[in-house]
């Protein structure tokens, strides 16, 4: 790191307000990271000054800590000064001009998911006046949550209009320091989605990141933050099938999840970010801090994932149920081709009393992928009656890959009930012969008996998303066997 | 020249290293019931997994022609859509995959490699009620993941079951009377008997003659040490009740 502590202590004297930072103009930061960097990045955003402090704490925390390697992934050493941490988007004559100029493969994989043509362009950054007709779409849906007072928007938007809502909520679930790629986001996000449920309101619609995919570029250091008032109750859907372009190596984003009492938050994904090639050759980072509390009594959040991209994936969607009787779920799918390496699983850390988690985790690994299920089970000293329960499967298709399961229970409560299955089973090739006897023919026997072993996971998802999820992983297991 | 349905010539076949057939020769007309019997290790399940086309089965020597054409350049699942089907002796679980849509995705499957229109999920349902009501089975078995937590009996009948709604040409039956009470033997074995017909041949491979009062075969043949040393009627079988298999072997 560039800046000694002296300096650094220095730097936290001065003021932030207005600019020391000179190139305000300029659309892109220079490669690294320092407190000149953030100041930038938090004027080009007119940030109120206690964010940029904020930013400035997180980074400065972040400077103490060491990059984790407790997971089971091999990770290339990451340069953190070579990265730039503020681009604004693309302008449109730097794009492709039409599908032409895109990568084929790209199209290929597009052609085989089944997206429709005209969604096609805006998903591989094509110069498109508008993606399809969102202007129309987004404006519909925003007058309808408008008059159910629903407030979604982006993050930055968030800040220049809610800033008490934000500064109320913000780093309440995820500390600022949390851990190493929270702060790191907490220093530099980009920008991302804030959602406000207000007391008492059902959300009238399935809200999606899908009615913001004009905002480019905010992939990277993303950061959402969604809260639940009172007996409210939200379904949010995050990504998208179709692998988006992105040409950031590294991902570190950050969900923040509120929900009081008697709130219900579902929380659904699905990653697809570039893998990597079949020789392991590029492919995103993605490291990923999700938590959410259940902060009031009877809430409930349930998290479902559907993780196939990323060349390597660090994500534990977790529940802290600190209400009573508040309950928090996880159901994932994870899958690992040619050389994807994926550390995933949730943290449930029961506070209040009668609380209840499930845990639901299905690990398919294929080629040499590597795939591991972590997860957390707490039972706090006063969380009388607190139940678990986790099932956890794994399925191995080919010789090469692995799968790897742990499990950690800390009961401080002598009344919990914790129960904890794992299973690892082999696509095995008496599975096949059988499905082919039958006349089904080998990628079609692979993708059904997959298949079969999400159902418990695809069933929680949104009946459109679970039509593509099944597709998706189809797509992403191509080639899996023989 | 015949018009066989099945004409197995001198078939050698190995597996894991070992020389299990070792010259069978065997020929089914469409509309026969064979019994093939044997003792343990004398090559009977080899024999179904060789004719389905199993990899781990490898044929060194010798012909297999079925309705005229090389059965051995033919894929495991060009085999199935060509009409044969095995009744495995273990069905194989599938978690999580409904056998409603495992069945229509065969069926389906097999139409489109003969050419016919797939049928859609109004159609197949009926077509697989009346396969149901025709084996006095009962419908939860739509609802249920493949082979998933079935007893024994009910795996067998599974197969049975797939068998009449695929409505193959030559069906082997792999030890279909292996672990099951006499309830579900007669259960299976009538089911076996609505099956046959005129343009369809049913080989049964069993190590017992018990199974063979209820499906009554043309042909019965003795397996030993990867050769038919003996073939006749269905009087076979009781001969080799009574007398054991030490009898043909020695014989």
């Amino acid at each position: 790191m560039s800046t000694t502590d002296a300096e650094v202590r220095k730097l936290v004297g001065r003021t932030y307000e207005h600019g020391f930072v000179s190139d305000i103009e300029s659309d892109v930061a220079p490669p690294g990271l320092n407190e000149d960097v953030i100041a930038f990045i938090s004027a080009k955003k007119n940030e109120p000054s206690w964010l940029l402090e904020m930013r400035l704490e997180a980074y400065r925390h972040w400077l103490t800590m060491p990059q984790p390697d407790w997971a089971k992934l091999d990770i290339a050493p990451i340069d953190f000064q070579a990265i730039s941490y503020y681009s604004s988007p693309k302008s449109q004559k730097d794009r492709p001009k039409s599908l032409d100029e895109v990568d084929p493969k790209l199209l290929e994989t597009y052609e085989k998911l089944g997206i429709p043509l005209h969604e096609r362009a805006a998903l591989a950054g094509v110069a498109v006046d508008m993606v399809f007709d969102s202007v129309s779409v987004g404006t519909t849906f925003r007058e309808e949550l408008k008059k159910a007072g629903v407030i979604f928007c982006s993050f930055s938007e968030a800040v220049a209009e809610y800033p008490d809502l934000v500064r109320q909520y913000m780093c309440s679930v995820v500390p600022k320091g949390d851990n190493f790629f929270a702060a790191l986001n907490t220093a530099v996000f980009s920008d991302g989605s804030f959602v406000l449920i207000p007391k008492g309101v059902r959300c009238p619609m399935e809200l999606s990141t899908y009615f913001r995919i004009n905002e480019a570029n905010t992939g990277q250091f993303e950061r959402t933050l969604i809260v639940a008032e009172e007996g409210s109750h939200v379904s949010y859907l995050e990504g998208c099938t179709a692998p988006m372009r992105d040409e950031n190596q590294l991902h570190a984003a950050v969900v923040e999840l509120v929900a009081l009492e008697k709130a219900q938050i579902k929380y659904s994904t699905v990653q697809n970010w570039y893998p990597g090639d079949e020789n392991g050759q590029g492919g995103i980072y993605n490291f990923v801090t999700k938590r959410g509390d259940c902060r009031g009594d009877d809430s409930k959040i349930s998290w479902t994932q559907v993780e196939t991209g990323s060349a390597i994936t660090w994500k534990y969607p977790s529940c802290v149920l600190r209400g009573d009787r508040s309950s928090g779920e996880f159901y994932s799918v994870a899958l690992t081709h040619n050389y994807q390496q994926a550390d995933t699983g949730t943290k449930m850390i029961h506070l209040g009393k009668d609380t209840k988690s499930n845990i639901v985790s299905k690990g398919i690994s294929a080629g040499r992928g590597q795939n591991s299920y972590r997860g957390l089970v707490k039972v706090g000293r006063d969380a009388e009656n607190a139940r678990n329960f986790a099932q956890c499967d794994s399925l191995l298709i080919g010789p090469d890959c692995g799968a790897h399961t742990f499990p950690y229970i800390e009961s401080k409560n002598p009344t919990a009930r914790i129960e904890h299955e794992a299973t690892t089973s082999k696509i095995g090739e008496d599975q096949l012969f059988y499905c082919q006897q039958r006349g089904i023919g080998e990628e079609d026997a692979v993708s059904m008996i997959v298949d079969g072993f999400c159902r418990d996971v695809f069933r929680e998802l949104p009946m459109e998303f679970a039509v593509e999820a099944k597709k998706l992983l189809e797509v992403s297991l191509e080639g899996a066997v023989g | 020249m015949s018009n066989a349905l099945l004409k197995v010539k001198n078939l050698h076949a190995r597996a894991d290293g070992k020389d299990i057939l070792k010259g069978l020769d065997i020929e089914v007309q469409p509309g026969e019931v064979h019994a093939i019997m044997g003792p343990n290790g004398s090559g009977k399940s080899t024999f179904g997994n060789v004719i389905a086309g199993r990899e781990s089965f490898e044929v060194t020597e010798g012909q297999i022609e079925y309705l005229g054409k090389d059965l051995l350049e033919l894929s495991t699942e060009e085999r199935a859509c060509e009409g044969i089907f095995l009744a495995f002796q273990y069905p194989v679980e599938i978690p999580g995959v409904n056998n409603t849509y495992f069945l229509k995705t065969a069926l389906n499957s097999i139409r489109r490699y003969r050419g016919e229109p797939e049928l859609d999920s109004m159609e197949f349902l009926k077509l697989v009620k009346r396969k149901l009501s025709v084996l006095h089975l009962k419908d939860d078995l739509l609802k249920r993941a493949v082979n998933e937590g079935f007893s024994g009996g009910e795996k067998k009948r599974n197969e049975i079951f797939q068998m009449a709604v695929l409505e193959p040409k030559l069906a082997i039956l792999d030890e279909t009377d292996s672990g099951l009470d006499i309830d579900s033997l007669k259960a299976v074995a009538d089911g076996v008997n609505r099956l046959r017909s005129e343009d369809r041949a049913i080989v049964v491979v069993t190590h017992y003659q018990r199974l063979l009062e209820y499906i009554v075969p043309d042909r019965v043949h003795v397996l030993a040490d990867g050769k038919i040393v003996r073939s006749g009627g269905k009087e076979l079988a009781l001969q080799l009740e009574e007398q054991g298999y030490g009898w043909v072997q020695s014989a």
